[in-house]
């Protein structure tokens, strides 16, 4: 299963590397400037599509969560790891470029908007689910337990949005210049969908990688055997 | 498993009418949280009456995790836990025994801060004394739901105690939020309110349900 070698696995990080630099040149190159934001606008490259993966990283946290539930098959538990690993890395980023973005255009670096809110309480959910993993010793038990919590936490993201929507909409508004959505030009549009295509892959791909270390380590811990015959670890030293 | 959930419950309030240690515990806290709210915000009579609402919940929320922490640290200590899964009952019996147990206790901790609430924050609670006391409950079921299956969790990690803060509170929010908006709006705030009682229905419906089905996974060994 875990094969980091070969064609196959070299495939997907060769392809993250040329999209990366294609939207590198496409984000700083091909996109025109927003008029009215100018130069900054373009974090909107980043950002977004990272939002968007870190959304779906916890999707799959919850599928992974209810599929170990249900067939206690280890390699479920592994993927919830990875995929809340790498969604909280995505989502950690998003919560550092928006601000960064919002500062020059909103005057302030925070607002308590509603999906700016979401973002930050999804963080919450699944560091503390991380922080679980870390204090279980026991990998039975760490898998149903982390369990649990990734299907509870998940089962809350959509309460959580509605309630900061509607608290949102009834408290004042911060100033909120819309930059984007309505008539993004065409090469705007299409260096966006790039540089989501990219995400998601690079999600992907570390997603992989994160579980296929996850797997290793299991096979290290579970029987020493493996490393006598070397014929799972040959590959990753 | 009615009969059995209806033990463990009988057990749970037994243990507290002799010991008095969590509700006791819990409600001392939220007095302190209140106070502190009151030395750090130094507010004047108008201000206090408009963010009350806020201050009950906070407390509450904070009080009310050192309660349910209680709830299974005193089975772990005890060992009661092996007894209680050695015991041929659903586990599913386990939790909604636990559960009424800490709503409940709950409950109790809402209405133990109310007089002082009243009095500290000079908010009109008699007349709206119904209407308030159905939100406690509602709350009372929301938080306790999330917070037994959270507790059983957060006792079988190495951080006890520790835990469940991080994990209940971010899960809670939308029911800390509906709370704050329908105690204001009970208290006189002017507003629409409807979303936020069916909002805090919602959440008792939903994770009243979903913590019952999962729940059983939580205390296997």
């Amino acid at each position: 299963m875990a094969q980091n070698g070969g064609i196959r696995g070299k495939v997907l990080p060769a392809l993250v590397l040329v999209l990366l630099a294609v939207s590198l040149y496409l984000v700083f190159y091909y996109a025109p400037t927003e008029a009215k934001q100018g130069v900054v606008q373009k974090i909107f490259y980043v950002h977004v599509p990272l939002a968007w993966n870190a959304f779906l990283g916890f999707f799959l946290v919850f599928i992974f969560s209810f599929r170990y539930l249900t067939t206690r098959k280890r390699k479920f538990d592994m993927r919830a790891y990875a995929a809340a690993e790498v969604g909280v890395l995505f989502n950690t980023l998003v919560l550092i470029t928006g601000p960064i973005w919002a500062k020059p255009i909103w005057g302030i670096w925070w607002t308590w908007d509603a999906r700016l809110t979401l973002t930050l309480v999804l963080w919450l959910i699944y560091v503390g689910y991380l922080m679980l993993r870390h204090y279980v010793d026991n990998p039975e038990k760490r898998a149903t337990l982390s369990a649990v919590v990734g299907i509870i936490g998940f089962i809350d993201v959509p309460l959580v949005y509605f309630a900061i929507r509607w608290w949102r909409t009834q408290h004042p508004k911060p100033v909120i210049a819309g930059g984007k959505g309505s008539g993004l030009d065409p090469r705007m549009a299409l260096t966006f969908w790039v540089c989501v295509a990219t995400f998601t892959l690079l999600y992907t791909w570390l997603y992989r990688r994160r579980a296929e270390i996850e797997e290793l380590e299991e096979e290290l811990d579970d029987d020493g055997t493996d490393i006598a015959t070397g014929t799972t670890v040959g590959g990753a030293l | 498993m009615i009969s059995a959930a209806i033990t463990i419950l009988w057990k749970d309030l037994k243990i507290e009418l002799r010991t008095k240690e969590a509700v006791s515990a819990a409600f001392v806290f939220c007095v302190l949280t209140l106070v502190i709210f009151n030395f750090a915000l130094d507010m004047n009579s108008d201000e206090a009456r408009r963010l009350g609402a806020g201050f009950f919940w906070v407390a509450f929320a904070f009080g009310g995790i050192l309660a349910l922490n209680r709830s299974f640290a005193i089975e772990k200590e005890t060992g009661c836990s092996r007894a209680l899964m050695l015991a041929p009952v659903d586990r599913s019996a386990i939790f909604l025994g636990k559960f009424i147990a800490n709503i409940i206790f709950m409950f109790l901790i809402e209405l133990l801060v109310l007089p002082l609430f009243t009095i500290f924050f000079d908010v009109p609670t008699g007349r709206a004394i119904g209407t308030l006391l159905t939100i406690f409950i509602l709350g009372a079921v929301g938080f306790s739901a999330v917070g037994t299956l959270f507790s059983a969790v957060a006792a079988n990690t190495r951080m006890r105690e520790l835990l469940l803060p991080i994990l209940l509170l971010p899960v809670t929010i939308p029911a800390l939020i509906a709370a704050v908006e329908t105690t204001s709006w009970a208290l006189g705030t002017e507003m629409s309110v409807s979303f936020w009682f069916k909002l805090l229905i919602v959440y008792d419906a939903v994770f009243a349900t979903a913590c019952f089905l999962v729940f059983e996974y939580v205390l296997e060994e």
